[in-house]
């Protein structure tokens, strides 16, 4: 009998074109190259210097997110750019795509988003495949059991130019959630409880495979929140094998198998997954029966606690410095801590069932005078979907703004940023110092605890709205 | 891409006890609307360097270095955390920086480095105290025999020896993949 093997082991060994041995990594092949205008200039720069060509552009993706404004265009069809060099970034990704023959899903695309929301959107996220992207939450796509992960810019040149990486393959993680998560509490609660407990270097050097029975329970669209913040604890890869769920998802979508090869594949998918026995280097389990809603209170992802609590009082350097930064009572519950902004968005907490939370939790309510509330799309489609749902209306009808789709707050660079000492609570996926602007402190929550906390403009709890959150379900 | 090859090098330290220093801090986002990786050195740590008016301020240690005379920053544990942007290692690098020691240096970050020149280097738990608490002392990394030398000790480090060659080499893996062209047809052809 064959060793047990790990879903992991069984998709890297399926694209390995040279092995790794002692002196070098191994060659692994690429199925699918997502690109974006931040990471990819210097990659193309470098191919240009040295007359290469993107060896297969019908393998890359590109689109626009990260620098493009969410503000619509003025009268004359002029985008709010940050800066001249912001509009300069997004030419040039046109440009090359246009030189190199890679498709884009440009400004006025129905497609486009932000890179980790359409990839799956569009079916070509799918089980089995290799993903890369210059870009650390790529870790995302591991939702559908494709082995995604963040890569640099020198390597996003590699992949353009061989449409392979160097890796050495890493140590295995299992994660495993037993029981049943609470109502009230989602995904992104489980990821900040998680790395509340391994810590943010905890799954560094580690692929990590989720497991058990609260992960089967969620939706895609949680699997995907879930893997996204596997980067918050050091692993640059978060796996979960294909069900029925996945296959739902995929089926149908622009790019997605049809007919004979569609039986094929997904004969295939669900042969993916781990072997009962498979050993990993390292294991975890968590209660999800025991999570509540979870908020961050320092400037790493592990400084997460449950809403209800208090404020802990630094005992460490590094605490006492992140607690210097966040100004929150120690001590004191953290519904005391004043919020005057919300960011509902990115691409951890962006997609249609994200928003429906938000607006579950909002729909009736007013957003607290003083409090300046950004709800950002995860991508046109997305937008559509919630616009036809009049999702938009709640939230304009709650004093909150409804933005184009893209980055936004989640890195600020687009000029949608906080103002110094502003307390934000938002759905995106770090907290560190300055992330959200200059002297910004971020909280990081789910969709529903950051409607919950414009509404009452406190750190809020989301649980007494539960009861409406399941009726909007 | 070729860079300056590493060797082995004798400089004095720069040391940001700090844990979980990000990428973040390394370089904001709003330095990474750029198209080209040069002349980055300007931002790097810039929140940290100067006031909201861009006056450089007085507490931070970046103002009171010679970047010529310490080329090796020592940084608390998880090092490089956080986002993939390259032009973290990039923007130190362009200051002058040549080497990172650290307890645990994160992955991606580690990656980057080493691929741009910059020696990431992790040694153990004791030594590294050593080194946070004697900042500006004179510091040796010896790439080839693997071992960095301070005063009164010395620590060896592995690293992923490819990476190491590259390094010691001062070339970019793409020329090592580009060989490896007729491997990679030869696994499309089996698709
Ligand atoms: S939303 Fe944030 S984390 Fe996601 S791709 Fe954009 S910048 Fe990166």
């Amino acid at each position: 009998m064959t060793r047990p093997t790990s879903l992991f082991d069984k998709l890297w060994e399926r694209h390995v074109v040279v092995p790794e041995n002692d002196e070098a990594p191994a060659v692994l092949y690429i199925d699918l190259h997502l690109i974006h205008e931040v990471t990819s200039p210097q990659a193309f720069l470098v191919l240009d210097a040295r007359g290469l060509k993107v060896r297969r552009p019908d393998l890359t993706v590109a689109t626009l997110d990260h620098s493009t404004p969410t503000l619509p265009a003025n009268e004359d069809g002029e985008l709010p750019y940050v800066t001249p060099e912001a509009k300069q970034q997004v030419e040039r990704l046109i440009e090359n795509c246009a030189t190199h023959g890679i498709e884009l899903l440009g400004l006025d695309d129905p497609r486009r988003g932000i890179v980790h929301v359409i990839g799956p959107e569009l079916g070509l996220t799918q089980p089995g495949k290799t993903i890369v992207c210059g870009d650390s939450h790529t870790s995302t796509h591991g939702a559908f059991g494709a082995l995604a992960f963040g890569i640099g810019t020198t390597e996003v040149g590699h992949v353009l130019a061989t449409q392979c990486v160097l890796q050495r393959k890493p140590k295995s993680m299992r994660v495993t959630f037993e029981g049943e998560l609470p109502s009230g509490v989602g995904a992104k609660d489980m990821a900040l409880a998680m790395i509340a407990q391994i810590g943010a270097d905890g799954g560094q050097g580690y692929a990590i495979e989720f497991a058990g029975p609260a992960v089967r329970a969620l939706s895609m669209e949680g699997r995907m929140t879930l893997c996204n913040m596997s980067i918050e604890s050091g692993a640059r890869f978060g796996i979960i094998a294909p069900d029925d769920v996945t296959v739902e998802w995929v089926k149908g979508r622009d790019f997605a198998p049809t007919g004979l090869e569609w039986n094929e594949m997904l004969a295939d998918w669900m042969q993916l997954r781990s072997d009962l026995g498979a050993q990993f280097d390292k294991e975890a389990v968590i209660d999800a029966s025991t999570i509540r809603p979870m908020v961050t209170y320092g400037v790493s992802p592990d400084a997460a606690a449950p809403v209800d609590e208090i404020a802990p009082a630094p005992k460490t350097d590094a605490q006492r410095h992140a607690a210097d930064y966040m100004k929150l009572d120690a001590g004191k519950p953290f519904s005391c801590a004043a919020v005057n902004r919300v960011f509902i968005g990115s691409c951890t907490n962006s997609r249609l069932s994200d928003l429906r939370e938000a607006a579950a939790v909002m729909r009736g309510h007013q957003v607290k005078p003083g409090v300046t509330v950004l709800v950002v799309p995860g991508s046109e489609a997305v937008k559509r979907a919630a616009e036809d749902e009049n999702l938009h209306t709640v939230f304009l009808a709650a004093g909150a703004q409804w933005r184009e789709p893209g980055c936004s707050m989640c890195i600020a660079m687009n000029g949608d940023v906080g103002a110094p000492g502003d307390l934000v609570v938002s759905t995106s996926n770090r907290n560190f110092i300055g992330r959200q602007g200059k002297g910004v402190r971020t909280v990081l929550a789910s969709p529903a605890t950051a409607a919950a906390s414009a509404i009452e403009g406190r750190i809020a709890d989301p649980r007494p709205y539960v009861g409406r959150l399941k009726e909007s379900a | 891409m070729s860079f300056a090859p590493f060797k082995t090098l004798t400089s004095r330290t720069v040391v940001l006890p700090q844990e979980n220093i990000d990428t973040d801090q390394i370089i904001p986002a709003r330095f990474l609307t750029t198209t080209s990786r040069e002349g980055l050195g300007k931002a790097a740590f810039y929140d940290w360097r100067y006031d909201e008016n861009g006056q450089p301020k007085n507490s931070s240690v970046f103002n009171r270095i010679d970047p010529e005379a310490q080329q090796i920053l020592v940084a608390g544990s998880n090092f490089g955390c956080g986002s993939s942007r390259e032009h973290a290692p990039w923007a130190l690098s362009d200051f002058g920086f040549r080497a990172v020691i650290s307890s645990d240096i994160a992955d991606i970050f580690k990656s980057n480095a080493q691929k741009n020149g910059l020696a990431p280097i992790e040694i153990d738990e004791p030594s590294h105290r050593a080194l946070l608490e004697t900042p500006g002392a004179e510091v040796t990394v010896d790439l080839e025999t693997c071992l960095v030398v301070f005063k009164g000790g010395s620590a060896p480090f592995t690293m992923e020896p490819f990476a190491r060659r590259c390094l010691l080499d001062g070339v970019d893996p793409l020329g090592a993949l580009l060989n490896h062209l007729p491997d990679i047809e030869a696994y499309e052809g089996r698709l």
